[in-house]
């Protein structure tokens, strides 16, 4: 049988990775956000491994909502890439210097 | 080693190494490929946690819908790669170390007695009759009704948002105007001329 923690650490290797991405490609907003929706996959293991073990079919229904957020969150992002792309020519953000931040 | 244990371990594999090349390959394209390989060995995990539901949504809404959204908008941008790659392994020091820091980590609290088999042992799997599907529907539509209407506007404003921030109006595209079409009226396009008969000239 497969324990807990398996499905846990499977998780946590998968959570890290994704924070590694962000790390690497900080100046690919397009990978940013790949990394970013790998990162909600890796928080859903989680819930799903707790709602088995558990036998709370809550954590389902959460895992429910963080997809759905997910995917309205992708899409408003891609819908900037793309305003940002016509507007500036590059998704570079190091070229999106225009506030000074 | 049963089979849930091999298939468990076999897509796990495939996923971190998915996970691994998203995030360093030099194609964005490529990338968005490998997210959608880890994102369907993702729903096989989840099939052996008895999600079945929620693995066919992954891979019906996600690798179906916001994948191939990914791959339109890589291919639509013209991107230059060498730049963006300037710097890739700069923070890759920094960055590996936070990240084998947490999974040290992690991995230290999750190797605990807390989750091993004895103190949180696998539950019985369901039998034939049991429907993931009706369980988290009628938890769906009677606990969470509100929640889930909550998500529903959320993906309303969400597509509301993307269609408002895209849109945009050229002026030099030609487009008919149906409400102008429709609001027309007869006086607009014909003109009645009341006049006297004429002959035709070879007639005369």
């Amino acid at each position: 049988m497969i324990p807990l923690s398996h499905y846990l650490i499977l998780g946590a290797i998968m959570f890290c990775l994704s924070v590694i991405g962000i790390f690497l490609n900080r100046k690919n907003v397009v990978i940013l956000l790949m990394a970013i929706e790998l990162l909600l996959l890796a928080i859903n293991i989680n819930f799903l491994a707790f709602s088995h073990y558990l036998q709370d079919t809550a954590g389902q229904v959460f895992v429910f909502f963080i997809l759905t957020v997910a995917a309205a969150e992708s899409a408003i992002g891609l819908a900037i890439l793309i305003v940002l792309f016509r507007n500036r020519h590059t998704i570079n953000v190091e070229d999106l210097d225009t506030l000074k931040g | 080693m049963s089979f849930t244990q091999l298939a468990f371990y076999f897509f796990a594999a495939i996923m971190v190494f998915a996970a691994a090349m998203v995030i360093t390959i030099r194609n964005p394209v490529k990338a968005a490929l490998f997210l959608v390989l880890a994102f369907v060995s993702g729903a096989c995990v989840w099939m052996t946690l008895e999600a079945e539901f929620l693995a066919i949504v992954l891979v019906l809404v996600y690798v179906g819908a916001v994948m191939v959204l990914f791959l339109f908008v890589v291919m639509m941008l013209d991107v230059n790669l060498t730049r963006l790659r300037e710097g890739f392994g700069e923070y890759l020091p920094i960055g590996g170390l936070v990240a084998l820091l947490m999974v040290v980590e992690m991995v230290i609290v999750l190797s605990a007695d807390s989750f091993d088999q004895q103190n949180m042992p696998r539950p019985e799997p369901h039998g034939e009759d049991y429907s993931n599907t009706k369980e988290l529907g009628r938890l769906l539509y009677t606990f969470y009704v509100y929640p889930f209407e909550i998500a529903a506007l959320i993906l309303l404003v969400a597509i509301i948002a993307a269609i408002a921030l895209t849109l945009r109006k050229r002026p030099e595209t030609k487009y008919q105007n149906p409400a102008e079409q429709v609001a027309v009226q007869r006086e607009d396009r014909i003109r009645l001329v009341k006049m006297a008969a004429e002959r035709r000239k070879d007639e005369q």
